[in-house]
């Protein structure tokens, strides 16, 4: 990608270690370092203490992992969130590329105002959205009741069913977050220099062909960029599982998600160790998704393959 | 992999890691204590003692919005106590902010309200337990006995702990048989007084007035209102954080199958009475159903807005080969005094005139716990004019029938029906079918909260 981006970047680079003027590049992340101090890796510190001691501030071993992993509800949380990772990963995949690409190429003209109406949802707090979702779901309150009776579902009770969920969350998921993704990834494809396309399309590379060859390997980056966050994300569903089973008198189990489990642990049952563990489980999966993504697709690497 | 960090400064964090990784490990291995919880704490401290009390001192009350203004009322006639107010859910419609403060107050070892209201009825069982109870017992010394005995029977029976009463009753929420007089006369119906007159009149709208209702089956609370009844042992308390589950029992399966039967003819409904689709479609429908005391106001009233002169109550249903008929109870709200409070007197009194006075409670829109207000109330009710028939003797009869064999457990047995039993039901199987997945639902939650179930 860009060799001249790249080496501008380093040029930059070498010259504020040589330069001491570069050192105003630490006073502007210092606030940023002191947030992440007190709010990221401290919280991650005290929750890693916590789960290897018990209540008596003794040390356990992993005692509090085998303890949280042999619980009733710690395989039905995780295949839930496999279940909803699996369609909500895979559907922002494929929607949020194919609709920047969509934006990009053909709608120029009406790309701004699309644009805008894709990242509105997003730019609604997290829990308002939810909120509305809700209302939609509901087929006696919803304004597309009509099109939730025609698959057969006549009832809040028969669209909350369990087996729906995945797929209702993934949906709920995409209408807030994918906007913001789908306004990123028309960005990256904008980075791509023009010459190329053209000298593609001069090639006589179809529309297809161009987004498959071309765009979509360009922007591999940003894919695996925004694979790493959603299924960080995606693993720590809590919001929307809580509100729904609020709205539905409880029809969804409080430990749907292995997050909501670890609140019951903490709250219902007071156990703040077991709830640390469950969470330090979660802290491992996304390190180790996160490691894979980055070392499979070279999202680190700055020079051109 | 391109190396675009210097290979120094590359090694340097490897290292860094390895020493993390090691660290960490070196402390998971290092294992020397029982990964156990707390162990269960004896829960029955002995007596209790007052942290260093200073009169005078403000107190904080934790109340819902609809009990905020009673809290006001109180301030304005004790202007010399100091109150600060803090609205909060009152842990209204299953959730658990009272606890969840709690427990981050003991973690933290201080910030406790000196009063709170809940209106989840179960939330003494677990403001009685750990080292130190949240709720402090009042009959030790903090309200007067003669206050307490003027509950009526049973009523404080959700805050009483090992002998211990850890919390006074708001209201009572005793179920009854409330029904539509006015539908009843019209189709030449008479009220039934056995469930099994209940289950033959059911059969009979089916087949003469389909798509009238004579009870749901979809709220969270229909255990409380249809297997508390039938007496059924869902969760018995035989001890100390001790339960006992048996769904199979002959008098749970009497009432699965009463409630299948009349599902299947379709005069009770899988849906829950407050949904959106209930209320536009089947409200206007509902011929008789079974529910707890505040249905008359809260949910014919203002929120089916049946008109006035048509709801009138009934004594709870019996069956026919058992002595007595019984019933159960949908919540009903609490209030706790803190044993943290360092003004005692205070948040007693504040506690003693929310429940007691007629000041506040006849006028109040729940059915008092406390008998002489529920005289009082009962009288503004038949003031409003909205029933067609005084439910004050209906009223009074089922506050001392609730059967005390259903405990208040640390676990919501409304959560557990709905997320376990609403699903199977509208998924096409019948409750009869369901009842070993409820069962072992139940047994699960409770083990996982430390109960012994046997």
């Amino acid at each position: 990608m860009t060799t001249h981006l790249a080496t501008e970047r380093s040029g930059r680079r070498g010259r504020s270690a040589r330069n001491p003027v570069g050192r105003a590049g630490y006073v502007f992340v210092s606030g940023y370092v002191l947030l992440l101090l007190a709010f990221g890796v401290l919280p991650t510190g005290y929750a890693v203490w916590l789960a290897l001691s018990n209540s008596r501030n003794q040390l356990v071993g992993i005692g509090n992992f085998t303890r949280t992993f042999t619980d009733y509800r710690f395989g039905p949380a995780f295949l839930h969130i496999g279940l909803y990772l699996l369609v909500w990963l895979a559907s922002l995949m494929i929607l949020v590329v194919l609709l920047a690409l969509m934006l990009h190429g053909r709608m120029r003209r009406a790309s701004t105002s699309l644009r805008f109406l894709f990242y509105l949802p997003g730019a609604l707090a997290g829990v308002a959205s939810v909120l509305l979702w809700l209302i939609l779901l509901d087929p006696a309150a919803s304004p597309v009741g009509w099109l939730l009776k025609s698959f057969g579902w006549n009832t809040l009770a028969q669209v909350n069913a369990p087996g729906h969920l995945p797929v209702l969350f993934t949906v709920i998921a995409f209408w807030t977050g994918a906007g913001g993704w789908i306004v990123v990834m028309y960005g990256a494809l904008n980075s791509i220099p023009d010459e190329i396309l053209e000298a593609a399309r001069i090639d006589g590379a179809s529309t297809l062909q161009i987004a498959l060859r071309i765009q979509i390997p360009m922007i591999t980056k940003w894919i695996a960029y925004m694979l790493i966050l959603a299924f960080a994300a995606g693993t720590q569903l809590f919001v929307e599982p809580q509100l729904v089973s609020l709205a539905s008198w409880g029809m969804i189990p409080d430990s749907w998600s292995p997050n909501q489990l670890s609140y019951q642990y903490a709250f219902q049952a007071g156990d703040f160790n077991g709830a640390a563990a469950l969470s330090v489980d979660l802290l491992i999966l996304g390190l180790a998704c996160a490691a894979l993504v980055v070392f499979r697709t070279g999202l680190f690497d700055r020079d051109e393959r | 992999m391109n190396d675009d960090v210097p290979v120094s400064s590359r090694r340097q964090l490897r290292h860094t890691a390895v020493a993390v990784l090691g660290a960490v490990s070196l402390l998971a291995l290092a294992a020397c204590g029982s990964a156990d919880p707390t162990p269960t704490a004896t829960s029955s401290p002995a007596a209790f003692k007052p942290v260093a009390q200073q009169q005078g001192s403000e107190i904080t009350v934790w109340a819902d919005a609809a009990r905020v203004p009673g809290v006001q009322a109180y301030q304005k006639t004790h202007p010399d106590v100091k109150i600060k107010i803090v609205t909060y859910s009152g842990d209204a419609n299953g959730a658990n902010d009272l606890q969840t403060k709690v427990q981050l107050f003991d973690w933290a070892g201080s910030g406790w309200p000196d009063v709170a209201f809940s209106a989840n009825v179960n939330d003494a069982s677990w403001a009685s337990q750990g080292k130190t109870p949240y709720a402090a017992p009042v009959n030790q010394g903090v309200v007067s006995q003669s206050t307490l005995k003027g509950f009526a029977d049973g009523a404080l029976g959700p805050c009483t702990f090992n002998g211990d009463t850890y919390c006074l009753r708001n209201d009572l929420a005793q179920n009854v048989l409330w029904y539509n007089k006015k539908l009843m006369d019209e189709f030449g119906y008479s009220v039934p007084t056995t469930w099994e007159e209940y289950q033959a009149l059911g059969e009979k709208v089916a087949k003469e007035h389909p798509g009238y209702l004579i009870g749901t089956a979809g709220d969270a609370w229909s255990p409380e209102v249809y297997f508390w009844a039938s007496q059924c042992p869902a969760g018995t308390a035989t001890g100390d954080k001790k339960v006992k589950v048996d769904l199979q029992d002959s008098k749970c399966t009497r009432m699965a199958k009463l409630l299948d039967s009349l599902i299947a003819k379709g005069s009770v409904s899988k849906d829950t009475v407050f949904s959106a689709g209930f209320i536009k479609n089947k409200a206007s429908r509902v011929l008789m159903l079974p529910g707890p005391s505040w249905y008359g106001q809260v949910l014919f009233n203002s929120t089916f807005k049946i008109p006035k002169g048509q709801m009138a109550a009934a004594s709870p249903l019996k069956f026919e080969g058992d002595a007595k008929n019984y019933t159960g109870n949908v919540g009903g709200g609490l209030w706790f005094v803190s044993s943290h409070s360092k003004n005692l007197k205070a948040a007693s009194d504040l506690v003693t005139w929310m429940t007691t006075s007629n000041a506040y409670q006849a006028t109040a829109g729940t059915y008092p716990a406390y008998k002489k207000a529920a005289v009082a109330w009962l009288a503004g009710q038949k003031k409003t004019g909205y029933f067609a028939e005084d439910v004050g003797p209906v009223f009074q009869e089922a506050a001392e029938l609730i059967w005390p064999g259903w405990s208040a457990t640390q676990y919501s047995q409304e959560a557990i029906y709905s997320s376990t039993v609403i699903p199977a039901l509208n998924s096409g199987k019948t409750l009869t079918d369901t009842l070993g997945t409820w069962q072992t639902a139940i047994t699960d939650k409770a083990k996982s909260l430390g109960y012994t179930v046997n």
